[in-house]
């Protein structure tokens, strides 16, 4: 089992290991996708007080929490890195910046297109969203460090010690909701009783949410494979490829 | 030096040292708080000065010109040693950098945060803050300007070595005053409206004492990166 971990540290076993994983995800994505949709847009019955505009939460909701997800993904990275030095997680921190910048964008741009017929404003400075941008930026700063440092392997420790500096913000966002009295509706998933979310809206919901996990690993996979061959150029087992 | 100094008698070195280099630079370590006054000039000046909305805005208004300010002084706690080289003997130094760097914010604190605490009151009054806001206003800066000295202190040490790193500093720091700037304020706007504004105080000690204890490992951990 270590061993089998300790292989997969290695850059030139995790580019085959990746190629070889890339379409059976690119698969499951695309079928947890289509369910999710075909669950969400159709058969879940629309609310019975937002009409049919709640549906964009099968892409708002997972996306939130995919722009969460990934930025803990990177602080673990962050922390690997500092401890271990292993250069996989200097390549998955990297790759994962731009792909949680697009989650947390998509998350900003759904909710304001709900906001519209909701609440009747495109954006509110509602705690949740001002945390959410705030997010947004957290990305962009990891990004633009990491472009600014010529040197990518001293680069990727500068953006391990900011991405575990910026996680110090992630529970803020989360218990904002309970922290600032705010527009935002509150969680309907994680109540700890019983879900106030009906079984037919919650299932669609989750087979997104696990659709872009999915999509997130995938993405994940490309990126990574083409940063290692962009760091491992004068390497022997890239010219070999 | 033959004899090993202590680690309180480095804190207090490094401190006195910093300190007086300050002294020695008064005009650049004025600019800060000249800018601080400037900015909050500027704000009657676009938006009128109709005393009502002043009063109600004064709280925002100070908070913000005090971020900026402190934005535009960080550089300074490590440029120039990072230039002449005494960063690299202050991490080759026995003691903990952790304890070292905290000199070093100190000393930055000193020499920006404290100067803004004594213009505060008086900018407080030219915007017609209400009297009774006016302490809070004091202890909010009192409390707030050294978690932006600590937290900063991370990101000059992030982009010390880069020759352009004065965008990407702000890009990386001031997402990180947010919650700052967001108790700092509404503790005071609590205050104005007669409200006990104590919650959010604790709030701001609780960040003080969060920053004080991890930021400096955060930044010996950056400032190692940058000098290597």
């Amino acid at each position: 089992m270590f061993l089998w971990f300790h292989k997969l540290g290695s850059p030139p076993h995790f580019y085959r290991i990746a190629g070889k994983w890339i379409p059976w995800l690119t698969w499951i994505t695309v079928l947890l996708l289509l369910a999710g949709l075909y669950g969400g847009l159709i058969e879940a019955p629309p609310d019975y007080q937002q009409g049919e505009s709640y549906r964009i939460i099968f892409v708002h909701v997972p996306s939130a929490w995919m722009s969460l997800f990934i930025y803990v993904v990177m602080a673990v990275c962050g922390a690997i890195i500092i401890i271990w030095r292993m250069k996989l997680a200097e390549v998955v921190l990297i790759s994962s910046a731009p792909i949680g910048a697009s989650f947390t964008f998509l998350a900003l741009v759904t909710g304001s297109l709900w906001g519209k017929p909701m609440w009747g404003t495109y954006w509110v400075w509602d705690a949740r969203l001002t945390s959410e941008l705030i997010l947004l930026f957290l990305y962009l700063g990891v990004i633009g460090l990491h472009n600014a440092i010529d040197d990518k392997r001293t680069a990727a420790r500068a953006v391990a010690i900011l991405a575990l500096v910026g996680v110090v913000n992630i529970p803020i966002i989360h218990y904002s909701v309970e922290w600032w009295h705010s527009l935002h509706q509150g969680p309907t998933v994680t109540k700890f009783d019983k879900p106030s979310i009906h079984w037919s809206m919650l299932l669609p919901l989750l087979l997104m949410a696990l659709a872009f996990q999915f999509y997130y690993v995938l993405a994940l996979f490309h990126r990574c494979r083409a940063e290692l061959l962009r760091r491992e150029r004068n390497s022997k087992w890239v010219e070999e490829l | 030096m033959s004899h090993r100094l202590s680690l309180t008698q480095a804190f207090v070195f490094l401190l006195r040292r910093d300190l007086l280099l300050a002294l020695r630079n008064r005009a650049e370590y004025a600019m800060p708080l000249l800018f601080f006054v400037l900015v909050i000039t500027l704000f009657p000046l676009a938006l009128g000065t109709s005393a009502e909305l002043l009063a109600r805005i004064a709280p925002g208004i100070i908070w913000v010109a005090a971020l900026l300010a402190a934005m535009l002084s960080l550089d300074s706690i490590f440029r120039s040693d990072f230039d002449d080289g005494s960063l690299e003997q202050i991490l080759l130094s026995a003691h903990p950098v952790a304890v070292l760097v905290l000199a070093k914010v100190t000393a930055h604190w000193l020499v920006t945060g404290v100067p803004l605490l004594l213009a505060a009151p008086l900018l407080a009054e030219m915007l017609g803050m209400p009297g009774e806001a006016q302490p809070v206003l004091l202890l909010t800066i009192l409390l707030g300007t050294p978690i932006l000295s600590l937290i900063g202190a991370i990101g000059v040490a992030l982009t010390v070595g880069l020759r352009k790193g004065g965008i990407i500093l702000s890009l990386l720091v001031l997402p990180l005053y947010v919650p700052v700037l967001i108790f700092a304020a509404s503790a005071i706007e609590n205050a104005a409206s007669g409200f006990d504004p104590s919650a959010q105080i604790y709030m701001l000690m609780a960040f003080l004492f969060l920053s004080t204890s991890l930021s400096p490992w955060a930044t010996a951990a950056a400032l190692r990166m940058s000098v290597s």
